[in-house]
């Protein structure tokens, strides 16, 4: 377990470690089973073709139970996230192989507010393109 | 077809109570891939100060995804749902989501748009313990893509 992170040991600018996670069909059907979310366009090529996708995609509330992980990690406790905000702008299309997509997450210190809080902004992309927009995270740390 | 303004406001009888169960967080984390031990070990949990062990900060989903069917159901709302995609998601804490929980949801229209020929509807799901205890909120803005 890691250590839970100190107010006073942070600055804005301040880079969060990066985080790289990959994700598979497999991913997807666990999260759809997990979430209750059984909308085909998370596992049928045919219903998201169908519906103008360029094929199966990721479910939005993964990739923002993913992306989050850098945050929580950094912090030290999940519990400690008090916000938590996206825009879903771009899909992340999941191809039917082992490799599957690929999504990174950067994120840094946007601002250091009152009572130990402080607001992380992150950046999280597929294959080079930008997928979440306005992704942010207020943690409250001791 | 737009969405009526006169919906902005307008709230749903609270859902059945949603008992939070420790296997329930487990198999959520898992499929996140959060491994940190605080959503599957009691001890580990108590360790940072919590009763029991607590869920990833998205799992509301789970809780708020079917106390929002009440706008999916209502009549009034005239939404292509075969054209929905999600916009926008997020989550106020006021305190984590624990194992033992008894939540109970109450969701609220927020806001109708249109946007270039898409319709924008952003629901609020208020969810908070039996006892009334406020413990997360929930903002959706979903989008119905427009055909022209």
């Amino acid at each position: 377990m890691s250590a839970r992170l100190q107010a006073a040991d942070v600055a804005v600018g301040a880079e969060l470690p990066e985080q790289t996670h990959r994700v598979t069909r497999a991913d997807l059907v666990r999260y759809a089973g997990a979430s209750g979310d059984l909308n085909p366009i998370h596992w049928s090529d045919r219903v998201a073709t169908g519906v103008g996708l360029p094929g199966v995609i990721a479910h939005g509330m993964l990739t923002m139970g993913l992306t989050v992980r850098a945050v929580t990690d950094w912090a030290g406790d999940p519990g400690a996230v008090v916000e938590y905000q996206v825009r879903f702008g771009r899909p992340v299309v999941v191809p039917d192989d082992d490799t599957g997509a690929e999504v990174t997450v950067r994120g840094k210190v946007g601002q250091v507010l009152d009572g130990g809080r402080v607001r992380v902004d992150l950046t999280v992309t597929s294959g080079g393109e930008k997928v979440l927009s306005l992704a942010r995270a207020t943690v409250a740390l001791a | 077809m737009a969405l009526d303004a006169g919906l902005v406001g307008r709230s749903y009888p609270p859902s059945a109570v949603y008992e939070v169960g420790r296997a329930k967080i487990a198999e959520f984390a898992a499929a996140v891939g959060a491994g940190d031990p605080v959503h599957t070990d009691p001890e580990a949990a108590r360790a940072l100060g919590h009763p029991d062990v607590v869920a990833p900060p998205t799992f509301a989903i789970v809780v708020t995804l079917g106390a929002a069917d009440v706008v999916l159901a209502d009549p009034d709302v005239a939404l292509d749902y075969s054209r929905v995609v999600h916009g926008e998601q997020r989550f106020t804490h006021h305190r984590p989501i624990r194992a033992g929980d008894r939540l109970v949801s109450t969701t609220t229209i927020e806001a109708v748009r249109s946007v270039a020929g898409n319709d924008l509807l952003t629901t609020r799901v208020d969810v908070a313990t039996e006892d009334g205890e406020a413990v997360c909120t929930a903002t959706s803005m979903l989008v119905a893509r427009g055909t022209a």
